[in-house]
């Protein structure tokens, strides 16, 4: 099977069907960087600084002054993803959009019990 | 291509407000918001508003939707009106980022293929809106990360396993029309990996402008829901039946788990509720998940006079006996 997109610039690769392409699990060994959060985001690097001020995001290294040295997990991008969402779409402000992802998760948590107790 | 009937999509009468509409969309946003909503359909529902209130909280949209007049029915066969459009002139102002790319046909139709923007969602999966999904960009610019979230079964992460996906790319073809393409994609996934953790492919996301490294590829991990086991965090857990007489006196009974049968050990004198651990048998990493089996006293049934008898004997050998002492009832 070739890929029958016609490449565009002599850069742009073509993404060719592989054999087992790998990847690389999200986690606290394959950190993300503050740039690449926000990359992978699609938001501005300040709006992932606004979101470790308001302490919707902790990331994995301690130091707070020091942005570039940031790292972040799956959590934290997951995170980071619904709070662009829920911001965008409901037109909440950032405490609004804390709360709702604390109350999120929490519901989540309730959820999972429930159907473990549904089950029995 | 079918009419929508935006104001019913929205829920507002043909006259309502703009402050009417407003209110209305957020609070059908609230309910049908796919982070938020457990709605079935939510997803489909949420797109469906997010266009009808592109329309109706524009006054120049909304005048030019008014237009089609009131005789549509929602889901019709539609064609635009030969002078259609005329007359109209509608200012860009105000768009949503990349999800445009998700609009209906009929949308389409009425505003045009300029409104949409080559944002990077699939089938399935949400696409993102934000600074970078524009357009208009110089050059160099790194290509945009792309997400879908995909379901794998449990015993995928005890073993690891090749996946096909198949994921719906919006782009541009060559004549400029924005079509869906097919993109195949062999994927390893790891070993140890847990619901809601993403994925890296690394260049497998959107194409960049210029000279700038491709996009990547994300993807977020969803277990099927399993039979018998359930997962928390890197914990997997078992609720396991067990006869009255093994709980009591304890056994050695066989217990399934994702990585086949175990000989498991009950101690006497177990209730109902009862966690029996086998640590690091949860979901494999670095530092491995626990498994847990969580007993179930099941009694036979007493469906015939020998199991009756037996069961009545047992009540007079039990006679002080209390199940509900903590209750502060008598027996």
């Amino acid at each position: 099977m070739t890929d029958k997109n016609p490449p565009r610039t002599s850069n742009d690769k073509p993404a060719e069907p592989q054999v087992g392409l790998s990847a690389i699990i999200i986690d606290e060994q394959h950190t993300l960087t503050l740039a690449e959060l926000s990359h992978a985001c699609a938001v501005q690097s300040g709006y992932i600084i606004e979101l470790v001020d308001e302490g919707l995001l902790t990331p994995e290294t301690a130091d707070e002054h020091e942005p570039h040295r940031w790292r972040f997990t799956s959590t934290q991008m997951r995170r980071a993803r619904m709070a662009s969402r829920l911001q965008n779409d409901l037109g909440i402000n950032l405490a609004g959009v804390a709360l709702a992802l604390q109350l999120l998760e929490e519901v989540e948590v309730l959820r999972t019990r429930l159907e473990a107790m549904d089950r029995e | 291509m079918e009419y929508k009937d935006y104001y019913k999509i929205m829920g507002v009468a043909r006259d309502a407000s703009q402050d009417d509409i407003k209110r209305a969309y957020r609070k059908l946003a609230r309910k049908y918001h796919p982070d938020v909503s457990k709605e079935p359909q939510a997803e489909v529902r949420f797109k469906e508003l997010g266009e009808a209130y592109e329309v109706l909280k524009d006054p120049e949209k909304r005048v030019a939707y008014d237009q089609l007049g009131t005789n549509w029915k929602a889901n019709q066969e539609f064609r635009p009106p030969p002078d259609w459009n005329a007359g109209f002139e509608f200012s860009e102002r105000g768009f949503p980022g990349g999800d445009a790319s998700q609009y209906s046909d009929f949308f389409e139709s009425l505003f045009g293929r300029s409104f949409r923007s080559g944002g990077g969602g699939y089938g399935g999966a949400t696409s993102d809106r934000g600074a970078s999904g524009r357009g208009g960009a110089s050059f160099h610019i790194p290509g945009e990360d792309h997400y879908a979230k995909i379901m794998i079964d449990l015993e995928d992460s005890y073993t690891g396993a090749t996946r096909t996906i198949t994921l719906q790319v919006p782009g541009v073809d060559v004549q400029g029309r924005v079509s869906t393409r097919e993109h195949k994609l062999n994927v390893v996934i790891p070993r140890g990996i847990r619901p809601k953790q993403y994925i890296r492919l690394a260049g497998q996301g959107a194409p960049s402008h210029g000279r700038g490294k491709r996009g990547d590829l994300y993807l977020e991990i969803e277990f099927r829901p399993h039979p018998h086991y359930r997962v928390e965090d890197k914990d997997v857990y078992l609720d396991l039946p067990v006869a009255p007489w093994e709980a009591a006196l304890g056994a050695t009974v066989k217990a399934p788990t994702p990585e086949g049968i175990v000989e498991l050990k009950i101690p006497p004198d177990s209730a109902t509720g009862r966690k029996l651990r086998l640590k690091g048998r949860g979901i494999p990493g670095k530092t491995p998940g626990d498994y847990y089996v969580v007993l179930r006293i099941v009694p036979p049934p007493a469906n015939d006079e020998t199991a009756k008898s037996f069961y009545r004997s047992m009540a007079e050998h039990f006679k002080s006996f209390n199940p509900r002492a903590k209750l502060g009832v008598q027996a």
